[in-house]
């Protein structure tokens, strides 16, 4: 542990500026999964392998020759229809159940993509090239890869597209008012099974996009599933539901914090710090919480 | 204690004891479904009574496992040079050596993961629900990745736990666990059956069913719950030990802090036996045991694909799990009474 980083402005602006072109990323999943938590009640474990398996169909693209770039056009196209058929095989069973039941059956669902996507793609750490090249600021001093950069743009894109969307569009007002009321919305007239297949669908087609960014940025592995679903819970928890700004500060939060970590207490335990940040952030919330019920008394 | 049970109980325990020499080639097996058993009825504590499920008594287990195999190791010889590579080659526990540490250990691995449940276990117990869930997810697998970057535990690399002594022949290791686990199921099985005859029970399931209105009734229900859990960290952490020595190689992620399949195989033995009974997490270990078994022999390979439908179509098809369906056929046998009148009325609805 040393924190030799904060001696050197030049690496902390760089850790500040890659934590929150990561963070951006981060917080276009913690938007999908705020979207299914707050229209369904479900809290998807496969989140994170949703966004691995767009992952894999960015770089597929980049084998056959295909820049890799125009898989945020193609993954969320196929992940949509990969998010209907979960849906219309399990979610739907489970959407009126005990929330336990969808954790443990979102759980299994994880299980089985993370060992499909192992036997269909091998357990290699793959990377798709994109060859965008870096930019250097401030006499060559933080060195941004374009991609990161590219990335957090697209992402940006998606986002105010979704939010357009989502205020507009004849769906996107269905969603809003199953979200508001599932059983007034279906007096009114909502089908609000479809309503909640097209959640699905949109939340694994943004699973998708992020998926394919993360191939172009960082790395992707079948096995890397789970931290990105605790990223997105832990993003989602602390903005709360339907906090569209609130979503995307606590996000390029925890990509600063995730830098910071890794600068400060070492590569290896990156991950662990993530998953005991989300427990001190729970323990936190409990206290504050039960504080408040305190002066109920 | 009626007759019929007493002859149950006394037919399992000579089956138990006589197991493995009736069937030597399946010890190992056989001592792992005891510590199956252990972990489901532990979790059923959590899950089925309090209503609080739990992802993480696997943290209780992976603690009991690194502790037991370091007071066994530290006890004698320095702990870091056996856990670098070849360490465990180049000092020998004598037999008297080996089984005081493992004696010394199993205390450890017992009494610490109860107090760090008691500490936890203030720290989140007061979450509700899935937050609940989802934070012993989180600890899990922090554990995991935490325990896999400490060096003097072995890091990355493993900790390969002291090996059998040399005595009483080649069948001695298999016979050594083995009583040791059934010995570990025995004593949890009548905790467990000790607890749920008391008022202890009762209040568990008040704070499932309704915990502010237990809370009203003047149930201190943080100090019932914490209790609950160190009971559960308990026998979760002798069970790890146990495990250690048996496997006899630890990983951080893949043996130790297995979220991934110990974890969950728990709930699921929990679940498909029936959670909220006494002897539903018994049966579904066992009936778990015997299909995990058969598929990872014959389908290796496709077993997490197996496991991962699995547990699908546990979660959405058999929720109540076996013994809620007995329940649900037979509710004269569980108890219940029963108007003949009434069970005819409800078919007809139906």
């Amino acid at each position: 542990m040393d924190f030799l980083v904060f001696q050197y402005p030049m690496i902390t602006l760089q850790a500040c500026l890659d934590g929150i072109l990561l963070g951006v990323l981060f917080a276009l999943i913690a938007y999908g999964m705020a979207l299914q938590w707050g229209v369904m009640n479900i809290i998807n474990i496969a989140q994170g392998d949703l966004v691995i398996l767009g992952g894999y169909i960015a770089y597929f693209m980049y084998l056959y020759g295909i820049h890799p770039a125009w898989g945020v056009i193609v993954a969320p196209v196929i992940m949509y229809f990969v998010g209907i058929a979960i849906y219309k095989l399990v979610i739907n069973k489970v959407v009126d159940r005990d929330l336990f039941i969808s954790i443990l059956a979102t759980f299994g669902i994880s299980i089985l993509f993370m060992q499909l996507m192992n036997f269909a793609f091998g357990a290699d750490v793959v990377l798709a090239n994109s060859g965008y090249g870096t930019t250097m600021l401030f006499d060559n001093n933080v060195v941004l890869p374009n991609s990161k950069i590219f990335s957090a743009f697209i992402s940006i894109v998606f986002a105010i597209c979704l939010v357009i969307y989502m205020k507009k569009s004849k769906l996107g007002r269905a969603i809003r008012a199953t979200a508001q009321n599932a059983r007034a919305a279906k007096i009114l007239g909502v089908d609000t099974e479809k309503v909640y297949a097209a959640t699905f669908g949109i939340n694994a087609a943004l699973c998708g996009v992020a998926g394919a960014l993360i191939s172009i940025t960082f790395t992707i592995h079948p096995y890397m599933g789970l931290p990105y679903t605790i990223r997105s819970f832990m993003i989602v928890i602390v903005a709360g539901l339907g906090n569209l700004p609130g979503v995307a500060m606590s996000g390029m939060g925890l990509g600063v914090f995730e830098e910071f970590a890794d600068y400060i207490l070492g590569t290896e335990f990156r991950i662990g710090s993530v998953f005991l940040l989300l427990v001190l952030i729970l323990v936190y919330r409990r206290f504050k919480l039960s504080r408040k019920r305190e002066y109920l008394k | 204690m009626n007759k019929n049970n007493l002859i149950l109980y006394i037919g399992i325990l000579i089956f138990g004891l006589a197991a493995p020499f009736v069937f030597p080639a399946f010890k190992v097996q056989l001592s792992i479904l005891c510590i199956l058993i252990v972990l489901a009825t532990t979790w059923n504590i959590q899950g089925g009574e309090m209503g609080y499920n739990t992802f993480g008594n696997i943290l209780f287990y992976g603690l009991g496992m690194y502790l037991c195999a370091s007071v066994q190791v530290g006890m004698f010889f320095p702990l870091a040079e056996w856990t670098e590579s070849g360490g465990e080659k180049t000092f020998v526990h004598t037999p008297a050596q080996f089984f005081q540490g493992m004696a010394m250990g199993l205390v450890v691995a017992a009494v610490v993961p109860t107090i760090v449940a008691g500490l936890i276990g203030y720290a989140i117990l007061g979450l509700r629900g899935h937050y609940f869930a989802i934070c012993t997810l989180g600890l899990g697998v922090a554990a995991g990745e935490i325990s896999g970057g400490i060096e003097i535990i072995g890091a990355g690399q493993g900790f390969t736990t002291p090996p059998f002594p040399n005595v009483g022949g080649l069948e001695a290791r298999g016979e050594f666990f083995y009583f040791l686990s059934f010995l570990v199921l025995i004593l949890t099985f009548i905790a467990v059956k000790a607890i749920y005859s008391t008022r202890f029970k009762l209040i568990l399931n008040a704070i499932r069913d309704n915990e502010d209105k237990a809370e009203a009734m003047g149930i201190e229900t943080m100090k019932y719950k914490i209790i609950g859990w160190m009971i559960s960290a308990f026998f979760c952490g002798l069970a790890g030990g146990i495990m250690g020595g048996l496997v006899g190689y630890i990983d951080s992620t893949d043996v130790a802090f297995d979220g991934r399949e110990m974890g969950v195989f728990m709930v699921l033995m929990a679940i498909l036996g029936g959670k909220g009974t006494l002897w539903g997490p018994v049966i579904g270990a066992t009936i778990f045991h015997v299909f995990k078994e058969g598929f990872w022999t014959f389908f290796l390979g496709w077993q997490y694909v197996a496991l991962g439908v699995l547990i699908v179509v546990i979660v959405i098809y058999f929720p109540e799990g076996l013994m809620g369906w007995l329940r649900e056929k037979y509710p004269e046998r569980f108890g219940e009474v029963v108007d003949e009148a009434d069970r005819k009325a409800q078919v007809e609805i139906k």
